[in-house]
């Protein structure tokens, strides 16, 4: 028996992104796509604690002391090492999305080349900025 | 054929009565947000101390200041915009949708007021 159009119950369907894994194969692409949302997502968060961060500093030298110790610590760092490579990925994810928007690199093989020349250059960016900030230290 | 109205069609708007607004702007603040993120991660990569004084003297800038004003303001309203599509992508319920897209909005322009005030606190200070 048809389900009629106007029914109050709601369709138990499965829907993206729940389709990736028991009906669609996850692939590359579909991989880098959900990982540009979820470095948005995370750089969302990361924006509201650059804003702290800048609230603090202007409210003075020992609001600042207080968060300095956690931001130079291993674990502040290795927030700072993940916030650098979100934002370097979603950098380079969206220059890449930014060409499609041109209609430029829409062929699968263009967007393979493409979305493993983002995760290398997001990555190899990344270390080169930490270099960058410890030499510089 | 096109189901349009040639009205429809001269507006084109849609049924959001928006447009490709969302779209365009979105797509606006990335291109803003090239430069200005190349600026910030190698300026902040090249601070030469993380200590107060340091920090401090860097903002107060006036290139620094307005460069970190722009990329604050750009950034927290390209995340706006894609708050608001992962919202209403994910989340089922119409009241908590309308709730969460609230939220979203007031978090986003407090942290952008706060952040250009306290740009501007510490460059005039």
């Amino acid at each position: 028996m048809s389900t009629p159009a106007t029914s109050k119950t709601t369709p138990q369907r499965p829907l993206s992104p729940f389709m990736i894994g028991p009906y669609y194969k996850p692939q590359m692409t579909s991989m880098l796509s959900i990982t540009h949302r979820l470095t948005g997502l995370g750089l969302s968060f990361g924006a509201i604690l650059l804003v702290t961060f800048l609230v603090c500093l202007a409210s003075g030298v020992d609001c600042y002391n207080v968060i300095l110790p956690h931001l130079t610590a291993w674990y502040g760092k290795l927030v700072l090492v993940a916030f650098t490579w979100a934002l370097l990925y979603h950098f380079c994810n969206g220059i890449r999305h930014l060409m499609w928007d041109l209609g430029k690199g829409l062929d699968m093989p263009t967007a393979e080349k493409t979305g493993w020349g983002v995760i290398v250059v997001s990555i190899v960016v990344t270390a080169a900025v930490w270099a960058l900030a410890l030499a510089t230290k | 054929m096109s189901y349009r109205s040639p009205l429809g069609h001269a507006r084109g708007l849609g049924s959001a009565k928006q447009g490709t607004h969302h779209f365009w702007i979105q797509r606006v603040t990335a291109v803003a947000l090239i430069p200005l993120t190349l600026w910030f991660v190698f300026s902040l990569a090249r601070l030469p101390s993380a200590d107060f004084d340091a920090v401090s003297w860097w903002v107060a800038a006036p290139s620094v200041a307005v460069a970190l004003m722009l990329f604050i303001g750009c950034a927290l309203y390209h995340s706006l915009l894609g708050v608001q599509v992962v919202i209403e992508d994910y989340v089922g319920g119409e009241g908590a949708k309308i709730v969460a897209l609230l939220l979203s909005k007031f978090v986003h322009v407090v942290a952008g007021v706060a952040g250009i005030f306290a740009v501007l606190k510490i460059a005039l200070a």
